[in-house]
């Protein structure tokens, strides 16, 4: 996910608490830019890094409409039409597909629809993974277990298995560009919930037994508050590193959606994954252009969430945080991995001697 | 001796309630699988609708018993999958469990080349990556594992495709086997369906060489993907146990720095490493699904993108509920595993 991303989305207020903001001009609090000057030498290498590739695929998404020399789904100019599977040219600089549209044209829409999905896949499973965590969590009994259970069962389920089928029974397989988005995105989010769920739900078990809220339940303030106001507040901090995760998965799921036909119709909108599967039979006889860029974006945009998404999950352990302040020991530490390595907390817990 | 008992029944028990955990598991995900497939109507109108009339339509499905309860098909699909009927694919007609046995060879071998690959590439680099952290070799080791992860498994294939097989021409573009091997293992009446046996089975090394050169390609790609999420978990346990005092105890007592990585800080990272490297069965088997469609290996996830293509949801909801069972299980022995290799596990 991008900048602007992080700082306007729903979860991110909550992971910059104001008393670790620190002094300074306004903008030096503002999440990402935080973690920027907070990190140094190949971290922040990384995440700037990321930070630009994200960028730029949002720049292409948004700007599509102007960057694209044609449409997405258009064959032809007034002079003629293009011709199948030319080779890059002054007018074609990326060359023309198997179906004779431009190659540049559909890398460049791709990065729209790409991110209409990561926005809504992500979107959806927050709200929905949070609320069924919170709720979940908080009143427990065999409702949860039930959840937990069956939230276990789709975690381990094969991701993209999971979201092929869930693209069946959305959209019957192929569909328009929004039916096609939404199914993408929907099929990917219901893989996503369970992570969510996971770890709103174990946060929420774990806040809801201290004594602030205990104190809170004391005063009789209504479940609803509690909730919302003490519990929900303090069990969210984790969640934008799992979103920029999420995002780099989500492309890489559209795409594998797409490489085995269940994308999005090509006149409906430009979808990477889809590409690469017609240019199989044309990298067989030598034609590299339509497989190469359309599989380049996806690398670049995955990639650059990826290193967003690690750099602030190695800079984000609070047992980190307070280091930060010694810069040099902050630029060092950078072992643990909160959303995709277990391990990774305790290997940091158990060690200390940053320094030697 | 006297605590051998004790400790032999504690692991029992875990395994035990841990082999119990499977059923509800696997129950959920049939029935997710099943509810999913059949929330789109039956599996004959999707794969046959438009190509037949309605009334030839309707009688294939009271045939196949589609037109029943909804009730009554999940539990005759659940009796089914219990003594081992998976039902019968509707484009070419054949029982689920045949193309399982057929094809699935395909794809444990294709997996067991990529693990192999990722063992080789992923451990090693993720031990000089945690031992030279934050220098140069980790920076430039973790931004590989990184663009690893990032990278498409079809497009990694695509690529290399490319430029070893059609513009080198060192590798075939596709499949297995050539031709000629295929009729040499007809011959010699090896059909284990693993293509390396099958060609050892030949006597004949250039077969052997022949089943290589096939498997490279498609190997190298998975093992790739997968290389990269051993390295990374290699390394983040490793950097865990290198700063223990143990490791410091035997670097002051003069056990050199190679022994420390290879045999001091690698034993006790080796659970960790062994609980996650079994979870990614499932990301395995997704990148197999592709690697093969990629390289047209005709194994299990070969079939299923082809009854994709074809709309028939009998065949992919079997193929896909038999892939949920291993990971299930999988998942199962590596628990057991782990317990094996650290008592604690056991609580």
């Amino acid at each position: 996910m991008t900048a602007p991303e992080i700082a306007g989305g729903p979860g991110a207020a909550p992971a910059t608490p104001e008393h670790l903001g620190g002094r300074g001009a306004w903008w030096r609090r503002l999440p990402v830019v935080r973690q920027v000057r907070q990190s140094v030498g190949l971290q922040r290498g990384m995440l700037v890094a990321g930070l630009v590739l994200c960028a730029v695929f949002v720049v292409t998404a948004v700007g599509a409409r102007w960057i694209a020399p044609y449409g997405w789904s258009q064959l032809r100019t007034p002079d003629g039409t293009f011709g199948a599977q030319q080779p890059p040219s002054a007018e074609h600089w990326f060359g023309t597909t198997v179906g004779g549209y431009d190659v540049l044209s559909r890398v460049v829409w791709g990065a729209q629809t790409a991110l209409l999905v990561v926005i809504v896949a992500v979107l959806a499973s927050i709200v929905v993974g949070v609320l069924l965590g919170l709720v979940s969590g908080y009143f427990g009994g065999w409702a949860d277990r039930i959840l937990v259970l069956v939230a276990d069962a789709v975690y381990a389920f094969p991701s993209l298995l999971l979201a092929i089928l869930l693209a069946i029974v959305i959209s019957g397989g192929q569909s328009s560009m929004w039916g096609g988005v939404l199914a993408a995105a929907l099929s990917i989010t219901v893989v996503f919930v369970p992570q969510y769920f996971r770890v709103v739900r174990a946060e929420v078990v774990r806040i809801k037994s201290e004594a602030f809220v205990d104190a809170a339940r004391v005063l009789g303030t209504p479940h609803r508050r509690i909730m919302t106001r003490h519990v929900l507040r303090n069990s969210v901090r984790t969640l934008p590193l799992i979103v920029t995760l999420n995002a780099s998965e989500a492309i890489l799921t559209l795409a594998g959606l797409g490489f085995l036909g269940f994308g999005i119709e090509p006149t409906a909108a430009a979808e990477w994954g889809y590409d690469l599967q017609r240019a199989v039979a044309d990298v067989t006889s030598g034609i590299w252009w339509t497989a190469l860029f359309p599989g380049l974006a996806i690398v670049l945009a995955a990639m650059g969430m990826t290193l967003v998404g690690e750099s602030l999950n190695d800079l984000a352990d609070p047992r980190l945080r307070v280091r930060a302040r010694n810069r040099k020991v902050a630029g060092s530490v950078a072992a643990t991995s909160v959303a995709t390595a277990p391990a990774g907390e305790s290997s940091a817990a158990a060690d200390p001697k940053e320094d030697s | 001796m006297a605590a051998a008992p004790t400790a032999g029944s504690a692991l029992g028990r875990y395994v035990l309630v841990r082999f119990l955990l499977i059923i509800p598991t696997v129950l959920i995900l049939v029935t997710t699988v099943f509810v999913l497939m059949r929330a789109t109507g039956d599996p004959i109108t999707a794969a046959l609708g438009g190509r037949l009339t309605p009334d030839q339509l309707a009688e294939r499905i009271s045939a196949a018993g589609y037109d029943r309860p909804i009730l009554v098909q999940y539990w005759e699909y659940l009796t089914g999958i219990l003594t081992g009927d998976f039902g019968t694919t509707i484009s070419d007609n054949r029982p689920v469990t045949e193309v399982l046995a057929t094809y699935g060879a395909a794809t444990l071998e294709l997996s067991a080349y990529a693990v192999l690959v990722a063992l080789v590439l992923g451990v090693p680099f993720g031990m000089i990556a945690a031992y030279r952290r934050d220098l140069l070799p980790d920076a430039v080791l973790r931004v590989l594992a990184i663009l690893a992860y990032a990278t498409p498994v079809f497009f990694a294939g695509l690529l290399l495709k490319l430029i070893f097989s059609v513009w080198l021409g060192w590798f075939p573009v596709a499949g297995r086997v050539s031709t000629g091997g295929e009729i040499a293992m007809r011959q010699a009446g090896a059909d284990s369906g693993f293509m390396l046996v099958d060609a050892f089975a030949t006597g004949d090394p250039a077969v052997v060489l022949d089943v290589l050169t096939h498997a490279f390609l498609p190997a190298l790609t998975l093992g790739l993907l997968t290389a990269g999420v051993f390295l990374r978990l290699v390394r983040t346990n490793m950097i865990g146990t290198l700063g223990t005092e143990y490791v410091d105890a035997a670097r002051s007592r003069g056990v050199r720095e190679r022994r420390l990585v290879t045999a001091h800080a690698w034993r006790p990272a080796l659970i960790p490493i062994i609980t996650v490297a079994g979870m990614q069965i499932a990301m395995l088997l997704v990148g197999a699904v592709l690697t093969e469609t990629t390289f047209e290996w005709r194994g299990l996830g070969f079939q299923l993108s082809e009854y994709l293509q074809a709309r028939d949801f009998v065949a992919v909801q079997g193929i896909v509920v038999v892939m949920a069972v291993v990971v299930a299980v999988t998942n199962f022995l590596v628990d057991v595993i782990a317990a094996l290799v650290d008592p604690r596990v056991r609580f």
